[in-house]
């Protein structure tokens, strides 16, 4: 995985509560076998007017000229303002993918869900949880000015407006380590492969029938 | 010192390590994987040349992406047809046990897992689905998981994981005749919205969970995620200990009366203090709709579709605007008043034995309506397809004119043909509303399985107890 670096980027507000994963990739394009190429089809059925299928070039597709990241003021944006409950309804890590390959870095939310939230480290996507107040505090910032950007240091925590308001978010230690490492996790867990065998060790003997052999 | 929550319990059991850092490793004894999330996963231990760990552990099906009917053509979607093809392979070169489509023990991953005895009280079990949560009315923990962990689950056994809230929800008294595990997880969601639980594992106890059968707890549970809950759980009993008993996975003989006495600690402590309860009155329920694109939208059959003019959050208000512009729908239209063009029975939520038995009692002796395009009955597994057909349901669907089909996803996220089209409305048993759920552009009310029946005959939405 990619380290995360401080990024200084455009914001694009998305103002809807509960967008779910369906949304964010919907499942046509979860027929992939790959990892990658998924950011074209970001918020596929809102982006554009017509159906879009896996493998479809969308550079003469119909766009949605009202959805928000269509519109020229946000190209390029790299991070994602956005409401309640971000990324709910299925565990499919599609979602960030798709999120990471359009160009995001940071999404920030009054709240997500655990799933989404989760697999966001493993791809080297910072989610933020502000508070409601701060966050509608942003919308309306953002709205108002064209070229609105925010820092986001995430070794400081914190997350810095134009004008040098700071608010500090929380980020568990473990996954913060993660991310600013780009860590390979499956690496670090075999690290303590002694320990995870003496404990199926352990559990063999106490509940045999955990490990029945097929 | 306070007592334990069955949560603590099984959590505690299977903490490997613990960092200094809040995370702990968590032992995984069961995994089970499907064609959509895996083919990654297993990529990466390609790349990485990793085995899995402890490849017994692992159980795969296709689902998501298989066909209903026809299935002697085998798969027409060649994209589809790759992704299942690609999970066959990957569980033969690393030595995988798999239900391959045309077994007839293949079905929904979530209903294969507890038929076959896979899933056993006290386990941890994930699998690259959200609805994972399912397997937690057996007094697992159960959770689903991204691909990334998919990958991490297979190389290691294990995953880095930290400790959730605990909430109860307890559900006092008897739910009423003609209302069922789906209306009442539906009101609870309805009741503590669908972020209500983030961040927590919800434990359902009370009288009407006591009283569900396992389907019915199953059912609850599945519906945990969309209540914001990673895992939901249900206290092992005699139910959970007669459901196991004789299952091709299920401990026998001397093993048999170790596990049931362990299993039966599975219960929360009389003394446990969770971080969060809450009641509600089961007996004061109806059969449950949703209106909405989010399963907290929902009401009893007797309202009617809410106006937004009444509510006073801006933020809800205007997403309660943009549900009823997609849904298609009237503020303060009676929800019998809403008429389908498609039935879907079926899904992980709701395609259990149980769930076919109540639909058909419903459809017995009567007719779909003439406005129904379609009326699907999807069975969640071909042992549940087998053991309705040996009980005459399948006859009674197809009188009715229900369609009878092969088991899987199916409609519940149309990625195989069975869809809606733009506009077409749906009475589903599934658990997600959201905007394409069921096909772009599709408008899908959730329902329980005897609700759906109703609105197959009548055409529209109805009160299924004027019909039992
Ligand atoms: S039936 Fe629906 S919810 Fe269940 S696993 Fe399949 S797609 Fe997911």
């Amino acid at each position: 995985m990619q380290p995360f670096k401080n990024i200084n980027g455009l914001v694009v507000p998305l103002d809807r509560p509960n967008v779910d994963t369906d949304a964010i990739i919907p499942k046509q394009f979860l027929k992939s076998i790959k990892r990658t190429g998924f950011g074209k089809y970001l918020f596929d059925e809102w982006r554009y007017l017509d159906h879009g299928e896996p493998d479809m070039d969308c550079s003469n597709r119909p766009l949605n000229k009202e959805f928000v990241l269509n519109q020229p003021r946000y190209e390029g944006a790299e991070i994602l303002l956005a409401r309640d409950n971000f990324g709910c309804g299925s565990s499919r890590e599609h979602a960030p993918w798709a999120l990471q390959d359009y160009g995001f870095r940071v999404i920030i939310a009054p709240s997500f869900a655990d799933i989404f939230y989760n697999n966001c480290f493993k791809n080297g996507l910072l989610p933020i949880v502000l508070d409601g107040v701060t966050v509608d505090r942003l919308f309306e910032e953002t709205q108002a000015d064209k070229s609105y950007r925010l820092d986001v240091d995430l070794e400081q925590q914190t997350v810095t407006t134009p004008a040098g308001d700071h608010f500090d978010f929380d980020v568990d230690p473990f996954r913060k380590q993660a991310l600013l490492q780009g860590l390979d996790e499956i690496g670090l867990t075999l690290q303590h492969a002694d320990e995870i065998a003496a404990y199926e060790e352990r559990r063999r003997k106490e509940q045999p029938w955990l490990f029945f052999e097929n | 010192m306070a007592g334990k929550t069955l949560y603590d319990k099984i959590w505690d059991a299977h903490v490997v390590r613990e960092d200094d850092n809040g995370a702990s490793l968590l032992y995984i004894d069961r995994h089970l994987l499907h064609e959509v999330t895996s083919p990654q996963a297993f990529e990466g231990l390609r790349l990485a040349g990793r085995k899995p760990w402890r490849a017994t552990s692992n159980l795969a099906v296709p689902d998501h992406n298989v066909p209903t009917d026809n299935r002697e053509r085998g798969i027409t979607d060649l994209v589809s047809k790759i992704q299942v093809k690609t999970l066959d392979q990957n569980c033969s070169e690393f030595g995988i046990t798999e239900y391959p489509m045309n077994d007839v023990r293949q079905g929904i991953v979530h209903v294969i897992g507890p038929e076959q005895g896979f899933t056993l009280p006290g386990m941890t079990i994930v699998c690259g689905d959200s609805h994972t949560s399912t397997h937690g009315a057996f007094g697992a923990l159960a959770f689903g998981i991204g691909t990334s962990e998919v990958e991490h689950a297979l190389a290691t056994q294990t995953l880095v994981q930290k400790k959730s809230k605990s909430m109860r929800i307890t559900a006092n008294g008897k739910l009423p005749r003609g209302v069922y595990a789906k209306d009442l997880i539906l009101a609870i969601i309805g009741q503590i919205g669908t972020a209500g639980g983030t961040g927590y594992t919800i434990e359902f106890a009370g009288e009407a969970v006591r009283d569900l059968s396992m389907e019915g707890r199953m059912t609850m549970c599945n519906m945990a995620i969309e209540a914001g809950a990673r895992a939901g759980l249900v206290a092992v009993d005699d139910k959970t200990i007669a459901y196991v008993e004789g299952r091709r996975f299920a401990p026998a003989g001397e093993q048999w009366e170790r596990a049931v006495s362990a299993w039966k600690e599975l219960v929360s402590d009389e003394d446990a203090v969770f971080d969060l309860e809450v009641e509600l009155d089961a007996s004061a329920l109806a059969p449950q709709v949703t209106w909405g694109t989010s399963p907290e939208m929902v009401v009893s059959i007797a309202d009617s579709v809410p106006n937004p003019a009444r509510e006073p959050d801006e933020i809800r208000r205007n997403g309660m605007e943009k549900a009823l512009a997609y849904m298609g729908l009237e503020a303060d239209t009676p929800m019998s008043a809403i008429a389908l063009d498609k039935v879907f029975i079926g899904s992980c939520t709701n395609s259990r034995i149980e769930d076919l038995r109540v639909a058909a009692q419903v459809a017995k002796g009567r007719k779909v309506a003439d406005n129904i395009r379609l009326a699907l009955v999807v069975p969640g597994s071909g042992l549940v397809k087998q053991q309705a057909e040996e009980e005459g349901l399948d006859v009674i669907f197809r009188e009715a004119g229900f369609d009878w089909r092969e088991p899987g996803c199916s409609m519940c996220l149309a990625m195989n043909a069975d869809r809606l089209e733009p506009g077409e409305r749906c009475a589903s048993t599934s658990n997600r509303n959201f905007e394409g759920r069921q096909g772009q552009g599709g408008r899908t009310h959730l329902v329980s399985p005897a609700m759906a029946a109703a609105a197959a005959i009548a055409g529209h939405f109805t009160d299924v107890r004027e019909m039992l």
